[in-house]
């Protein structure tokens, strides 16, 4: 680089020549420098300004660029994640206790119309009436040209009603891909699960939520799309279940009872394994509450749970249990039963005008069922603390389930605790409850004496309930109730090796429209625990209006009724439970080769 | 020198921009089959729902009990019943092996005079199988 001298000899010899100080030259030209040196660094600091704003602003619009198109693409998965294993069904799949699938979730189609893409709306609508025979042509036309732009036409389709519409060949109609609720065991079990509907609806899928039983009570887990890929797991064993619901059915047809229920459990843990009610319906086609029919002849009503009966002398035992576990009885105990019996004006009465005499032994009072003697048991408690016993055992509060309907069951109870309710109840008069409640008060006398709340859920263990009644109070309990089946009133249900304990009870149906009671119309239950030596399942069956008319006359008890029905329950069951009989050396000798019966003919 | 070294970059830069050309595409390539690979699989998982849900709709009780009431001169089946499930005391002992004879016997023998007549019994050649 060539720099210019500050004092150039030339015009220093020149400024001299003239006399000019020569250091006004140099100052000039250090003036000089000094402008050009500062104007090329003003011009390099704009440049690198420059430089740096237009990397700032590409960077700013390249985020801007990037926000505006996230904020205005429709978002979509990310393709580029490992497979989705956990992305399946909407809703949980519900199974039994040993995995066998109660509700499940199938693709289907809708089929939606937008009249504006139609090409031959009157062709369309007579075609559509011709696949679809409670779809009318008529109206469907005038709703295809009436000048909306959307309406649906079904629902659900199946593959050959979607491949039928498909050979309508209308541009106009569309299919929408859903999933739809599938019971695949029709009417099995139907009281427990329920049923689905489809809530919200769009074009491309359709919400599925619960109506009834356990589908509407643990809706939200069933939804959750954390858990959805994890079905849930009830404690009903759908082989039980089938069972259960065939021998009842066969029950009510003989009887001609109007319906029944039934409801087998675990002893310990409280686990459901069985819960009938009939008349039944089918949950994948759930139909709505007639208002003519009365609501507890409805299909949908679930007797075991929602019904509130007067269970009968199914009560005696919680008066016999609570008056042992206090110390006032032992089962040797006399007490009084002599008739007549008048309280406050109330006679209290023996079934059918029986007479057992000036006294019986507690054990005798329950296993032939004498209303006077329970009455008397009863009244050594007192009312207040039968109140609290009821109470604790949970007979008097809806049942505990996992089921929508069951916290309408409320218990029908008087107002007023007094000695007369107290006198009734020890019988199980003037006092409704839930079946349920019956069975998980058996369960709790059965095991021991620890409480036993029901549950529709299987799991490896539940928690233990507190003690109710002592353990000694249990056995003699069952001891009496083995005695009732034996030589009492339940002698049908003594089904060989099983040794099923159990106790009756008749309750007459409260009139319709008025006060008393119908002597025709009777609710028999039979409340079974078994087997007896250790009990482990506790089966209670109850009938509405049975007869059976095999004898001379009409026959409306317990013992002829559901007893009969839950001892042939029991005898299909044990053997599916594992339960193996006890059978004594005779028994055995007269073993069957149950497999080859024809040539037993 | 210098030339050298500009078309070396310029051809190293064409190269680059060859070779992310095409990984680009690759890429693109990849997710779609990916994508093809996901739908496979979930129209295969509703398929897998959808024949376990015809699984338990075939075997459901019901169907089962009609099918072995038309069945019954076949297959005999009945309800389990309470009689069938026996005790390890219900099973007979194995009977013995049976004498399984291989040589001749010999059915005729010399009496003896002498007094041990124990060996006047017919003798087997017969073996027993342990």
């Amino acid at each position: 680089m060539i720099r210019t001298p500050l004092r150039p000899l030339a015009r220093i010899l020149d400024a001299r020549a003239k006399g000019e100080n020569p250091d006004a030259i140099e100052r000039e030209n250090v003036a000089i420098r000094n402008d050009a040196m500062r104007d090329k660094s003003r011009a390099r600091a704009e440049r690198r300004l420059m430089i740096l704003a237009f990397g700032f602003f590409i960077a700013f619009s390249v985020i801007g660029a990037r926000m505006g198109t996230l904020a205005a693409s429709t978002p979509t998965e990310p393709r580029t994640a490992a497979g989705g294993s956990d992305i399946t069904a909407q809703r949980a799949d519900i199974l039994d206790r040993n995995g066998r699938i109660l509700a499940t979730n199938m693709l289907t189609h809708s089929l939606y119309a937008q009249p504006r893409d139609m090409v031959d709306p009157v062709h369309a609508a007579t075609e559509l009436a011709a696949i679809f025979p409670e779809l009318d042509a008529k109206s469907l036309e005038r709703r295809f040209t009436d000048g909306r732009s959307f309406l649906w036409v079904r629902k659900v389709l199946s593959p050959e009603q979607m491949q039928k519409v498909h050979e309508i060949g209308d541009p106009g109609l569309y299919f929408g891909p859903r999933e739809m609720r599938l019971y695949p065991n029709g009417d099995l079990a139907a009281h427990v699960l329920g049923g689905a509907a489809f809530g919200a609806e769009g074009v491309d899928s359709a919400e599925v939520i619960g109506t009834a039983g356990i589908e509407k009570q643990l809706d939200a887990r069933l939804r959750d799309p954390a858990q959805s890929s994890n079905p849930l797991t009830l404690s009903i064993d759908l082989t039980l279940q089938a069972n259960v619901e065939e021998v009842l059915a066969t029950g009510v047809k003989t009887l001609q009872a109007r319906g029944a229920a039934a409801i087998l459990m675990d002893a310990h843990s409280g686990e459901v394994l069985a819960m009938a009610s009939l008349p039944t319906f089918d949950p994948n086609d759930r139909g709505a509450l007639d208002p003519q029919v009365d609501p507890s002849d409805n299909p949908l009503f679930n007797r075991a749970v929602q019904g509130v009966y007067e269970l009968g002398s199914t009560f005696k035992i919680f008066a016999v249990a609570q008056a042992m576990d206090l110390g006032l009885v032992t089962p040797e105990t006399q007490v009084d039963t002599k008739q007549p019996f008048y309280y406050d004006g109330f006679r209290i009465n023996e079934f059918d005008g029986h007479n057992y005499g000036p006294t019986k032994s507690v054990a005798d009072i329950i296993a032939v069922s004498s209303n006077i003697g329970a009455a008397h048991i009863g009244l050594m408690i007192g009312p207040e603390r039968q109140q609290a016993f009821l109470k604790t055992m949970g007979l008097l509060d809806p049942p505990q389930i996992e089921l929508f309907e069951a916290a309408s069951a409320r218990a029908l109870v008087p107002k007023n605790w007094s000695n007369i309710v107290t006198i009734t109840a020890s019988y199980g008069h003037g006092i409704s409850t839930s079946m349920l409640n019956l069975a998980a008060g058996y369960a709790t006398l059965a095991n021991g004496g620890l409480k036993v709340t029901p549950t529709l859920l299987h799991a490896a263990s539940h928690p233990q309930g507190p003690r109710i009644v002592s353990q000694a109070t249990s056995y003699a309990c069952i001891q009496m109730m083995r005695r009732v089946v034996t030589d009492g009133t339940a002698t049908f249900a003594d089904v060989p090796g099983y040794e099923v304990a159990g106790k009756t009870g008749t309750a007459e149906k409260p009139k319709k429209h008025g006060v008393g009671y119908d002597h025709d119309k009777v609710i028999n239950t039979f409340a079974s625990v078994f087997p007896a030596s250790d009990p482990k399942y506790v089966l209670v069956v109850t009938m509405d209006e049975p007869v059976e008319t095999a004898g001379l006359k009409p026959r409306r008890t317990a013992g002829y009724t559901a007893v009969p029905v839950a001892g042939e329950i029991i005898r299909r069951v044990g053997p599916l439970l594992g339960l193996r009989p006890k059978m004594d050396g005779a028994a055995l000798g007269g073993m069957v080769a149950v497999k080859d019966p024809v040539a037993q003919e | 020198m210098r030339p050298v070294l500009y078309i070396l970059s310029f051809l190293a830069v064409l190269g680059l921009a060859f070779w992310a050309y095409r990984e680009n595409y690759a890429t693109q390539h990849q997710l779609k089959q990916m994508a093809a690979v996901q739908d496979e699989i979930a129209s295969l998982r509703d398929e897998i729902a959808m024949q376990k849900a015809e699984w338990a709709y075939l075997n459901r009780p019901d169907r089962l009990r009609d099918l072995a009431a038309i069945n019954f001169d076949r297959l005999g089946l009945m309800p389990i019943q309470p009689q069938q499930l026996g005790t390890p005391e219900n099973i007979a002992m194995p009977a013995p092996p049976p004498l399984v004879i291989t040589g001749t016997v010999d059915t005729s023998a010399v009496i003896d005079a002498a007094p041990n007549a124990a060996k006047a019994a017919p003798t087997s050649k017969g073996e027993q199988i342990p």
